[in-house]
């Protein structure tokens, strides 16, 4: 192809940039900061296009280079509907980041920009993989610099939550590195020639029994960087230690790779593993929605709050992809876009209130609304976007969710009179009172109240870079909320294709069966031909 | 039913949202006048052109007074069809006139009660932001902007309950409002899901389509389904039994936000909805049977605490939360214009009375509790009047309006096919008691002998006209809001000049009727002829209640005080204390619930348990490591008898395999 490798300069921009800052001297910390900035943002610039670009089921923007050809190793990128998502949220987010963190680290500022650059090179590349072994190295490629940012820029018990942070991580990547190598060598076995290709595997029909072991591979390393219950206890250490910027890209990317993991690959390749693992990894899901808001309402520290929010919120999205309807998985890829928005800013804001007080335990705050009125307006639209205030983001994904979850119950009931598949949706709803409880009370405790701590009285309000970098952010959260139509269309077309893939519709039945759209205007006929005049 | 498209709709929503964005961006910076302006100004320009539209519908015939305006598609996805859309039907009108217009006089008011408050502009864009979320409410053309006002209007009244946020009391009943609303919203959530499954829409009229066509074939728990779970969604923000809690506790907020939230405008959503989705509703005569006797119960319950409470807006509260038990009575009796009748005159008198207490408590320099009040008329001669007529509506006295809508319900409760007399009875029961601690209210507060101290008394003053206005316009409004529906069988007692100089007969019930399309609650046979038995018994009941006020506490108040004591003062304790239901929800739900959260599942399964075997695999290959280590000890004699010894080993067992 002649075409301009798009996709490819967006994957390598940041790295090309980390080259360049290379040889600024450590000393010109502001030059240093600011390159990564320009690069980041002009990786931005660069993904534009694909959100303008990229729609529907089939990957567009594709670049394809051999590489072990032998062994069907090959650099292959593409995006459909919902990785190039994925990819726009990254390049948004880093530039955020870098402006965020601009006081947030004080050593080694060098090192700092240039992992983080890396890092995003890492975190586009893993989503816009087209290529198993590819996405294994662009996936084991992540974690050296986030287990560099918390080891070295973490807080007192960093080595503790990088090695667990590691530990955990990597005890799912190898058996997933298993699961692939088999279905490498499988694809030999069956078809003569070895291959890594994305889309050649779905060749492959494995018995139920295979599927399951090769599902369970994958679902696991998946799982903990979800992180789904019970392979969570990672997170909250890693929260807490990591420094701010660190923090928002885990929240904001890195957890988004493992649901990204499921729809991407676990989900679509083994479709009968995933009708039989549903139940249970629906049930999981609802015990993280639960679990993580019960959890996080007890706890005294603000990171690790949000830390345990964020095993809630993710729990929807877990819920969301195991539902397999496409209102379920379309608010599902919704809401990774949503947490990274709300999530991500919740980090930030955290951060601005550490970087005057040096703590984040909520006892030490009360009565800052008086104090810093500004913030306590920003705070208050992304506690709310957290909450899933209709006309904020939250709410879309979570709604999507929750219906496509109702739906799923009520077809179970349909099929096998059991109302017991009821109890998903109508318990993972509860969460949505849970997500009130623990956000208010803690908006309550630093921003309400009297303003009582000396230390509080004379903190300052957010100044002007602080507030640029919420703007984007608040704009999204509204944007989102209020016209979330624009990013559904975008994802359409993919979340229709996964859902039909991992419900095993789309080998034999997808070309007998009409579009869901026919099939609803369909359902609807009676109810516009019976229109009282 | 036909719509007719139009394009102007939604700029009755947006001039309160302006307002908001303009009061709360810049209204810091810009002097007070600007921010006193701006602030009840949107809500003018909002109401004209509510009355606008209003106006042009009446011009047309009753089957096709509907005005659509679809802003844009929310979502259009799978199958799934949400607009961002507005509908002026009649009943959307009676809530977008009542919402704007009182809230105008309430703006008003707010100018002279919020003057001397540092965060003036904040409360004018919280104001207005209410209004602007309420708009969306009633003028919502679907399940989910209808939702989207639900929730706003509840974020509102979080962030003016905890408006002087200084105070941690004041932040706790904001927060606890939310939250108890939420967990309403937790059933309207799932029951706007069910309705989805069940009718492929969220749009009201495709909904009522399809419920009017085709409703006999889907069974009727799905029906009683539906329903239960809006009406959890109802009992939150209308607060009646179990989730009535937050509702007293929200009077922490400014006055004037008690008058327009708490009082008039977003407690009655819930009575709303159910008139909205009466043809959901109307098929299920058992959620019907349970909404009523809800209503009826939560009315007493209410209306007894509201005996003894000392502090004249938690008086107010309790009386809110009684007479919206009064409305889903009428709606559970499925006599759904009479619910949103009596959402009217409430909607008036009850804003009379809480703005009365709130020119009250600002001349008595913030002092709320009745027992140092007393003889206050005589400084405040339009805040009393006003209030004594707002008292006579609540009470049930001919001929202000809350006679006629109040009697309304009682008759309904009585005849309608759904309701009884022991309906009656406990309706009945809550009437005796409002009239009673309204009349005592009255009494401690405004008559008999001024027990405040000196100085308070010396600063006791009639308030500023911004204040006055607004008491006297809504006082006017109580007195003749009755008129706007008239029972046809009262025309048999009065003669019917009377009532059409103001109205036609029945006028709201007629106006209504294209969109109150269904009659579950159809009379039984002779409720008729008992109709001015009804009327009479209920004038008496509420003579009765006032008489009984006035004996005990304006003709012998020791008898008032020996009645307190009655067995031991436990019973007046009980009311007192409001039947210790938020101790019972304390100490029941919420410390369980975090001391389980706290205890168990994060001290113990997240940090022993799951952490534990976490760390305890890694330390289990630790140990195998350190195992492992005592062979690397570089000793090359101990490497050389190992090798030896394994030797020996593996050739002893070739030989033993061999020889055996």
């Amino acid at each position: 192809m002649t075409e301009f490798p798009l996709l490819t300069v967006v994957t390598f921009l940041p790295v090309l940039g980390a080259l360049v800052l290379l040889f600024v001297q450590r000393e010109q910390e502001a030059l240093l900061k600011g390159g990564a900035i320009v690069a980041s943002l002009l990786t931005f610039a660069a993904s534009l296009p694909l959100f303008f670009g990229a729609r529907g089921a089939d990957f567009s923007y594709v670049d394809r280079a051999d590489w072990i050809d032998a062994w069907g190793i090959n650099y292959h990128v593409g995006v459909d509907g919902i990785s190039m998502l994925l990819v726009v949220l990254t390049t948004f987010m880093t530039p955020i980041v870098f402006l965020g963190a601009w006081n947030a680290i004080e050593k080694r500022v060098k090192e700092f920009v240039i992992l983080l650059l890396v890092l995003e090179t890492a975190m586009i590349g893993a989503f816009v993989s087209l290529n198993l072994f590819l996405f294994y190295m662009f996936w084991e490629a992540m974690l050296i610099p986030m287990y560099l940012i918390i080891g070295v820029w973490g807080g007192e018990r960093r080595l503790y939550a990088t090695m667990k942070f590691f530990i955990y991580t990597m005890v799912g990547s190898l058996l997933m590195l298993v699961a692939i190598l088999y279905m490498a060598t499988q694809h030999a076995a069956q078809f003569g020639y070895m291959t890594f290709e994305y889309g050649e595997l779905f060749r492959l029909n494995f018995p139920l029994q295979t599927q399951l072991w090769l599902f369970a591979a994958f679902a696991l390393a998946f799982a903990v960087k979800v992180p789904l219950f019970p392979v969570h206890t990672w997170l909250p250490d890693a929260h807490v230690e990591a420094p701010t910027p660190g923090s928002v890209i885990l929240a904001a990317i890195l957890l988004k790779m493992g649901t990204y993991g499921f729809i991407r690959f676990a989900m679509p390749y083994f479709p009968d593993a995933v009708q039989a693992a549903a139940p249970v990894m629906m049930v999981l899901a609802v015990i993280g929605i639960i679990y993580g808001a019960l959890v996080a309402m007890v706890q005294p520290d603000m990171k690790k709050l949000v830390a345990y929010s964020s095993v809630s919120h993710l729990g929807f999205v877990m819920l969301g992809l195991f539902s397999l309807n496409e209102e379920a998985v379309s608010g599902a890829v919704l809401q990774m876009v949503n947490h990274g928005f709300s999530t991500g800013a919740l980090f930030l804001a955290i951060g601005v209130i550490y970087e005057r007080r040096h703590t984040r335990l909520i006892k030490d705050f009360g009565g800052l609304a008086g104090q810093i009125p500004v913030f306590a307006v920003v705070f208050l639209i992304i506690t709310m976007s957290s909450i899933g205030l209709p006309g904020l983001n939250g709410f879309v994904g979570e709604f999507l969710i929750l219906l496509g979850s109702f739906k799923n119950a009520a077809a179970t009931f349909q099929r096998t009179g059991s109302l017991t598949h009821f109890l998903i949706p109508v318990l993972a709803t509860s969460g949505v009172i849970l997500a009130a409880v623990y956000m208010l009370w803690m908006y309550q405790r630093v921003m309400f109240g009297p303003n009582k701590n000396p230390k509080n009285q004379g903190m300052k309000d957010m100044n002007l870079r602080e507030l640029v970098v919420m703007a984007p952010l608040i704009v999204g959260i509204f944007w989102i909320g209020l016209a979330p139509n624009p990013l559904m269309q975008r994802m359409d077309g993919a979340v229709r294709k996964v859902v039909q893939q991992s419900t095993g519709k789309s080998r034999m039945r997808a070309e007998v069966e009409p579009p869901a759209r026919v099939l609803a205007a369909e359902r609807m006929q009676p109810a516009q031909g019976g229109k009282v005049q | 039913m036909n719509s007719i498209p139009v394009s102007s709709l939604w700029l009755i929503p947006f001039f309160p949202l302006l307002g908001a964005l303009f009061n709360g961006l810049l209204g810091k910076r810009l002097p007070k006048t600007v921010v006193s302006i701006v602030g009840p100004g949107v809500l003018l320009a909002s109401f004209v052109t509510v009355a606008v539209h209003v106006w042009l519908l009446s011009g047309f015939d009753e089957q096709s007074r509907r005005f659509v305006d679809v802003v844009y598609t929310w979502l259009g996805v799978f199958g799934l069809q949400i607009d961002v859309s507005f509908v002026l039907d009649p009943l959307s009108s009676v809530m977008a006139l009542i919402i704007t217009g009182i809230g105008f006089f309430i703006h008003l008011y707010s100018i002279g009660y919020m003057r001397e408050d540092e965060s003036y502009y904040r409360y004018f864009a919280y104001l207005n932001l209410f209004v602007f979320s309420m708009l969306l409410l009633v003028l919502g053309g679907n399940m989910i902007l209808m939702f989207v006002g639900w929730e706003g209007v509840g974020l509102c009244s979080y962030l003016l309950i905890g408006f002087w946020f200084k105070d941690n009391a004041n932040a706790d009943a904001g927060k606890k409002a939310f939250i108890v609303n939420r967990v309403g919203d937790f059933g309207f959530l799932l029951g706007t899901f069910l309705i989805f499954y069940i009718f492929r829409t969220f749009d009201f009229d495709g909904i009522q389509a399809i419920a009017l066509n085709y409703g006999t074939r889907i069974p009727s728990w799905v029906f009683f389904a539906i329903a239960m779970l809006l009406f959890i969604g109802a009992t939150g923000k209308s607060a009646q039994i179990p989730l009535y809690v937050w509702l007293p506790d929200a009077m922490a907020g400014p006055t004037p936000v008690s008058a327009l939230i708490h009082a008039a405008t977003m407690v009655t959503a819930g009575v709303y909805m159910i008139a909205r989705l009466n043809f959901i509703f109307a098929s299920s005569p058992t959620a019907l049977g349970i909404i009523a006797w809800v209503g009826a119960l939560t009315a007493l319950f209410a209306a007894t605490i509201g005996l003894v409470q000392r502090d004249i807006k938690k008086v107010l509260a309790y009386s809110t939360v009684s007479q919206l038990g009064f409305m889903f009575v009428a709606m559970g009796v499925g006599a759904w214009t009479a619910g949103i009748f009596h959402l009217m005159t409430h909607a008036f008198f009850k804003a009379t009375l809480f703005l009365g207490s709130g020119s009250v408590i600002h001349a008595m320099g913030g002092e709320q509790d009745i027992r140092r009040m007393g003889g206050l008329r005589k400084w405040m001669p339009i805040t009393y009047v006003t209030f004594v007529v707002a008292t006579l509506a609540i009470a049930g006295i001919p001929p202000f309006s809350g006679f006629f809508s109040k009697d309304e319900i009682l008759f309904r409760a009585y005849g309608s096919g759904l309701g009884g007399t022991a309906l009656w009875a406990v309706v009945s029961a809550a009437a005796l008691c409002t009239a009673f601690y309204m009349t005592r209210l009255v009494i401690l507060t405004f008559l008999g002998d001024c027990r405040a101290d000196e100085h308070t008394k010396s600063h006791l003053h009639e308030s500023p006209w911004t204040i006055t206005v607004p008491l006297i316009v809504l006082a006017f409004f109580s007195l003749v809001g009755g008129y706007f529906n008239v029972p046809e069988g009262m025309t048999h007692f009065v003669p019917t000049l009377a009532f059409t100089f103001f109205a036609p007969i029945e006028f709201l019930h007629h106006w209504l009727a294209p969109v109150l399309i269904t009659d579950p609650g159809t009379l039984r046979p002779g409720a008729t002829a008992m109709e001015g038995a009804l009327i009479l018994t209920s004038v008496i009941v509420a003579l009765v209640g006032i008489g009984s006020a006035w004996f005990l506490y304006a003709v012998r108040p020791r008898m008032a005080e020996r009645l307190a004591g009655f067995g031991r003062g436990i019973p007046h304790r009980v009311l007192l204390d409001k039947y210790y239901v938020d101790e019972i929800y304390s100490y029941g739900i919420v410390k369980p619930i975090y001391y389980t959260s706290l205890y168990f599942l994060w001290r113990f399964v997240d940090v022993i348990a799951i952490d534990g075997l976490v760390n305890g695999a890694a330390k289990a290959t630790q140990f195998l490591a350190q195992v492992g280590r005592r062979f690397q000890t570089g000793d090359v004699q101990a490497y050389a008898v190992s090798l030896i010894v394994g030797t020996l080993l593996t050739i002893g067992y070739f030989i033993y395999g061999w020889w055996s």
